[in-house]
């Protein structure tokens, strides 16, 4: 037996020896913060406060606008300047709240809990969703929506996602070495609620002391293990993990939990620590910053809604001039012309590659070579859905599965003749989803 | 805004995987062939090489000129076709009509249905199939220096199905017969294919089931059923070796879907097996690939992969 992983895959170079060993340090915001009210999947959240308020860290800034949707706090002290729209990571302008630090960060006071075993699912699934937790891997989907699946005794797997896949990213690896109790206390608590599941911390083992720490410290947890699995880019993405860990296989019109999962990340997994237990809301996260043109790559504990920019000032700043910044992996992260940007509940990491492999690559004649079909973790063809999608074939897209496509950009990766199918197939799934959406 | 970073749809990275490399390895598996269709035919299988190469590469060259193309001769596609072409042909074969062949093989076959990637058929078996029909004599004239007379397999159908006594089949397996320059030696065909797996330009897929659909039928079909020592000298005569792992295996005229490429795969075999049982002609090889590229687009448009999970999802319903 092999070690677990799914079908399909490809190895970039990792660039995690980088970060890798540099321990998670706290770093302050000094100025401005900027937190966009749509920082996750769903509603945006709409403001509780307006120009001139003062507020205090840790309080609640923005009431979450619908079910699927979250609140937003504040991560400092200080007062409202303005609410704009700003720039955020992915491009758009974003109606954001824009708070001048009063360098003070005095606390608003937080209700811990001392037993949690004593709360009901609904009082933790109300504490998560109060603390504004979502998926801080990179989706931003409502953690208390994920938590709250129709049937939850038909959940069996609590999957913890340890993978951390995309290449150059550290902050995970550093959290489960440095709070990986904070890890298994979160774990406990989502384990609480569903008493037929078992949870699994799924580790790449290119990762070994991680998996021997999270080892050494469930030994004792009947209802946890941790499941070793290979190292090969998206062995994070959910589906794939869901396949790994469990050999279940869902696709595109499924939930995880049609197949009895749920899957968190790790930094998820802690923010639902802290709001459970200490009734800390989400403001603060750890991120990597890193690339070969970064002075000293770092792994920081920053207030959510610091700017990119001071960041990479407390990691050195540049030792050389960077072509390409991103906000997240090199595999799926978005791109950045600036770094006047506010980092966000889902900032993983800020990578700063001194150069682009993209625009140093021209696209040639695709040769039919097969190694995209050999990648695609989906099992599609993506030459052909690329196609397709360069010619507005929205019939063929469809019958070829293309909707199914997770957007991991193995297959841009892995081309030979330097084609973005990735970014084709991404496109035409995105006109294909708003033509059904506008017939329905 | 004083700088600007660079902007781009994700992924920010790419593999060290390129076409031209491809292509290097293609033309590095072909050289213990090429080494040795030199050493058993002499300097003149040499200088058809050099022709059909420099043919090939100076017509995409000239043709890209004249439509006011971007030259795309450094993918080293054309070196590819060139050598695939000479390999291909009788060592006595003229020179102009090997040069011709390059023409055909890059203009006709290539160029005028959009170049690299949109070619339906192998441009290099185009070519010699074209150059079969114009040039029957020539083509079909194995006599040289080193060898008289007929090819192995046009022995053997004159024999009825049985193995000649002077012909050996372990000249088979090295090569020292009659033949076009690189198909002969088994041993070195062999040992690109090896170096093509191992550098993982091709999997087995297409050349496994092409060779054991051939033996299969040869086996029940041929002139000695069931005779094993003829099973070997069929798979080792004439081009079979030299096109399941070559020319069949060519990305742009195969299926790109992995059951496309084993129904492909057969029906190169069967094709050859019919060719050569009922055919006119002791060779089949290139006609059965050539056919069985024209039918790519249906083989691939009826087996369309199903995407991750669907297949449970199928069941369910049932």
């Amino acid at each position: 037996m092999g070690l677990k992983t799914f079908i399909g895959g490809v190895h970039p170079y990792e660039g995690k020896e980088l970060a890798k060993d540099a321990p998670i340090k706290e770093v302050l915001p000094k100025g401005e913060l900027v937190f966009p009210l749509s920082q996750h999947i769903g509603a945006p959240a709409s403001p509780i406060v307006s120009v001139g308020t003062t507020v205090l860290k840790g309080q609640k800034i923005a009431e979450a606008g619908g079910f699927v949707s979250a609140p937003v706090h504040s991560s400092v002290s200080g007062t409202v300047k303005a609410i704009e729209p700003r720039r955020v990571a992915v491009g758009d302008m974003v109606n954001s709240i824009v708070i001048e630090s009063d360098g003070e960060f005095i606390d608003v006071g937080y209700e811990g809990v001392d037993d949690v075993t004593a709360l009901s699912n609904e009082e933790i699934i109300g504490r998560i969703k109060e603390a504004g937790v979502v998926g801080m891997g990179g989706a931003g989907f409502p953690t208390h929506v994920k938590l709250s699946p129709k049937e939850p005794a038909k959940i069996e797997y609590i999957i913890a996602n340890c993978a951390e896949c995309e290449p150059y990213l550290t902050a995970d690896y550093r959290r489960m070495l440095e709070n990986p109790e904070q890890l298994i206390g979160g774990m406990k608590i989502i384990l609480q609620m569903f008493p037929n599941a078992k949870g699994v911390f799924g580790v790449e083992n290119n990762k070994p002391d991680c998996i021997a720490k999270l080892k050494e410290l469930t030994q004792n947890e009947s209802r946890m293990e941790v499941c070793e699995l290979m190292t090969k880019y998206p062995q994070g993405g959910e589906r794939q993990l869901i396949y790994a860990v469990t050999g279940r296989a869902i696709n595109s019109k499924m939930l995880p939990a049609d197949a009895g999962c749920i899957v968190d990340n790790v930094e998820t997994i802690i923010a639902v620590y802290h709001a459970v237990k200490e009734g800390i809301p989400v403001m603060k996260r750890v991120s990597t910053v890193t690339g070969d043109a970064v002075a000293n790559p770092s792994n920081f504990l920053y207030s959510i809604g610091t700017p990119y920019s001071e960041l990479i000032e407390a990691a050195g700043g540049f030792k050389v001039q960077p072509e390409k910044i991103i906000s997240g992996g090199p595999m799926m992260g978005f791109s950045m012309f600036g770094l006047d940007i506010p980092t966000t509940k889902t900032s993983s990491s800020i990578l700063c590659l001194s150069k682009d492999a993209v625009s140093a690559s021209e696209p040639i004649a695709c040769i039919n070579c097969g190694r995209c079909v050999e990648a695609c973790p989906e099992q599609l063809i993506p030459s052909r859905l690329a196609k397709f999608g360069d010619r507005g074939l929205s019939k063929e897209f469809e019958s070829w599965h293309g909707l199914e496509c997770i957007e991991c950009g193995s297959c841009s990766y892995i081309c030979p003749s330097r084609r973005q199918l990735a970014q084709s197939i991404k496109t035409m799934k995105k006109l294909v989803l708003a033509e059904k959406r506008k017939q329905k | 805004m004083s700088d600007l970073y660079h902007v781009s749809s994700s992924p920010h990275v790419r593999s060290k995987d390129s076409t031209s490399r491809i292509m290097l390895y293609v033309i590095l598996a072909l050289l213990p062939a090429s080494f040795f269709g030199i050493y058993n035919f002499g300097f003149r299988a040499l200088l058809i090489m050099l022709i059909t190469i420099a043919g090939c590469v100076a017509s995409e060259w000239i043709f890209e000129k004249i439509v006011h193309k971007k030259s795309t001769i450094s993918d080293l596609s054309a070196v590819v076709t060139g050598l695939l072409l000479a390999l291909n042909l009788p060592v006595s074969l003229p020179w102009w009509e090997a040069l011709l062949g390059s023409v055909f093989a890059i203009i006709i076959v290539k160029m005028l249905f959009g170049g690299l990637g949109q070619n339906f058929m192998n441009p290099a078996l185009g070519a010699r199939c074209f150059l079969l029909i114009a040039f029957a004599a020539d083509m079909t004239n194995f006599n040289c220096d080193a060898y008289t007379g007929a090819t192995p397999l046009a022995l053997i159908r004159e024999n009825n199905g049985a193995i000649p006594a002077d012909l050996n089949v372990m000249d088979m397996l090295t090569g020292r017969t009659a033949g076009t320059i690189g198909e002969t030696c088994v041993i070195a065909i062999l040992l690109g294919a090896i170096i093509l797996i191992l550098l993982g330009v091709i999997d087995l897929k297409i050349p496994a089931s092409y060779i054991i659909t051939f033996s299969i039928f040869i086996l029940i079909f041929g002139a000695s059923p069931f005779d094993t020592t003829y099973l070997v000298a069929e798979l080792c005569g004439g081009g079979l070796m030299l096109g399941a792992f070559f020319m069949a295996t060519d990305y742009v005229t195969s299926p790109i879907t992995p059951k496309g490429q084993i129904v492909y795969g057969i029906c190169c075999g069967l094709l050859t097996g019919l060719f050569r049982c009922f055919g006119a002609n002791a060779e089949g090889v290139s006609f059965a690939i050539i056919l069985s590229n024209l039918l790519v687009p249906l083989i691939e448009k009826f087996t369309v992969p199903r995407a991750f999970g669907l297949v449970k999802e199928a069941k369910k319903n049932e």
